[in-house]
């Protein structure tokens, strides 16, 4: 009875945030564009490198274009659904955080549902188209668990990028004005993971696979996809472990929020 | 048509110094995204070189490295990505208060942007650099021209940059909210400014495109001078076409805003 009730709140929220966006038709209209094109934009710089060399670290446009695509999509669900928590600090400073506190749904729960941009799906749309092409130029052995394997990655690409945000937004719980540190993992992290990683230096390497677990939201499946070894020597099992790397990212997410939010003692307002 | 004095302006300029250099957090933060960044940014440009066979379109691993880093330097300082403030003053009608002011209104906003660019390169641009010097390569400039001109070239960077997001922000007077806009602006700026590549690796289509737009001049420009790609009488040239921009957008930016002003209506009191 009661889950059935948090579910009729969150479903009022997410309407209410849907609502709001649908009244500024002109806005929203401009705004789903500029998502579109912000993906193509960046897709420039793709192409731009492929106009110069015929590889890059090995991988052929295709290739690198399906680890775009992945990542794209992937990080266009996460920053749909719950890419403004970064806002954190000014509900902090403003006193609306005190008010989530006190209402009989989780923090979280009421920060991620406090928007729902939709716009973003200007972003996933073309993300989706990239991926898509890529995938048919690209040489790519089918098998039906490759098949799954790419309509499971970017899900377990959004949980990834979803537990970034979250994980990196708590930071708003301890300074005022220091939220763009995360943009080095959320928004660093979708730059990298969009390229093959054996690019990147050892540590750079390292620390987007088992800190921030960015590797496992394109460059490993797409190993995976084109039946590659890592250069860069990681073993292949690791190729099929995005699923796992996500909930593994989710769970430490939810821990560090939870750390974030025990150290919580207000704005003083 | 008034124009500000020497003294107000300069007064102005201090100001928009002491206003940015109060969030020191928030600078703390920059700088780290900027050099996490500029790392990603730089092993591609590496990769490509590498690929390329050691040089790609006259730059060398060192070359590139000034580059990436300068690029990343520079982003706070020419205010590469949105600002919305004086859009956000002609929303809440706050503008009608700015317009009563006895100064120019477009002036006295490009002298607290210089301000806030000398802060910027202060507190942003020197850290990367030193970074990026000590950790990566670095190619120094050896060519007097290019020497003297580089302080004048960021100087009109930033004007060239200001006039363009000044204009932006007066379509509010039309359009109310412009995120979208904004976004759209922001990220072709970047790609044809040469912000995420350099212009020069573009295919000739592109280069062509970008140099038909003032967007180089914001931020390819100034770099050119560091990376050893203009020197002599195409540094000369360069910054020809910057004062150009400056003074043109400047002026139709003025044009602009006497059409705005004309069809504002404040209403209450």
């Amino acid at each position: 009875m009661a889950d059935a009730t948090t579910a009729q709140a969150y479903n009022a929220l997410v309407r209410s945030r849907v609502a709001a966006q649908a009244s500024y038709r002109a806005s929203f209209a401009i705004e789903l564009g500029s998502q579109v094109l912000l993906v193509l934009i960046e897709f420039v710089e793709v192409y731009v490198v492929f106009h110069q060399v015929d590889a890059l670290g090995g991988f052929d446009f295709a290739e690198v274009a399906v680890m775009y695509g992945l990542s794209a999509v992937g990080f266009g669900l996460a920053d749909m659904v719950v890419g403004h928590v970064d806002r954190l600090p000014f509900y902090v400073r403003t006193g609306t955080f005190d008010a989530f506190l006190l209402r009989p749904l989780s923090a979280l729960g009421q920060l991620v549902t406090s928007d729902f941009s939709l716009r973003r799906l200007g972003r996933i749309g073309s993300g989706v188209v990239v991926l898509v092409i890529a995938l048919a130029g690209a040489d790519v052995d089918w098998t039906p668990a490759r098949a799954l394997l790419v309509v499971v990655t970017p899900l377990a690409g959004g949980v990834i990028f979803g537990a970034v945000f979250v994980a990196t937004c708590t930071i708003g719980f301890h300074v005022v004005e220091g939220m763009e540190f995360a943009n080095a993992f959320t928004y660093g992290g979708n730059y990298l993971s969009s390229f093959p990683f054996n690019i990147f230096g050892t540590f750079i390497r390292r620390f987007f696979t088992f800190v921030v677990p960015a590797a496992f939201v394109a460059y490993l499946p797409t190993l995976a996809l084109l039946g590659r070894s890592d250069p860069a020597g990681l073993p292949g099992w690791l190729s099929w472990s995005a699923v796992p790397a996500a909930l593994i990212a989710a769970a430490a997410a939810g821990w560090i929020w939870r750390l974030g939010l025990r150290h919580y003692v207000g704005a003083g307002s | 048509m008034s124009v500000i004095a020497v003294g107000p302006a300069v007064a102005l300029a201090g100001a928009g110094y002491r206003r940015w250099a109060t969030y020191r957090q928030a600078a703390l933060a920059g700088v780290f995204v900027n050099t996490v960044f500029g790392v990603i940014k730089l092993s591609i440009l590496l990769g490509i070189a590498d690929s390329a066979g050691g040089t790609v379109a006259g730059y060398d691993a060192a070359s590139l490295s000034t580059y990436a880093w300068v690029s990343q330097g520079l982003i706070a300082v020419v205010m590469i990505f949105a600002w919305t403030e004086l859009a956000d003053r002609v929303r809440t009608g706050d503008i009608a208060v700015d317009l009563a002011r006895p100064v120019d209104l477009q002036l006295s906003w490009l002298a607290q942007d210089i301000g806030r660019a000398a802060w910027a390169l202060l507190s942003r641009a020197v850290v990367p650099i030193v970074f990026g010097a000590i950790f990566f390569g670095f190619y120094w400039p050896t060519d007097p021209t290019a020497i003297i001109l580089l302080p004048v070239s960021i100087l009109l960077a930033v004007c060239v940059s200001f006039a363009g997001r000044f204009m932006v922000n007066l379509t509010a007077f039309w359009l109310t909210e412009i995120r979208g806009l904004v976004l759209l602006y922001v990220l072709v700026a970047g790609l044809l400014g040469g912000h995420l590549v350099p212009v020069q690796l573009f295919p000739d289509w592109l280069q062509a495109a970008a140099y038909a737009t003032p967007f180089p001049a914001m931020v390819q420009f100034p770099i050119n001078l560091m990376t050893g790609q203009a020197t002599g009488l195409r540094a000369l040239g360069e910054v020809a076409v910057q004062v150009a921009w400056a003074v043109g957008l400047l002026l139709l930016g003025r044009l602009v805003l006497s059409r705005a002003t004309r069809k504002l209506v404040v209403q209450g009191g």
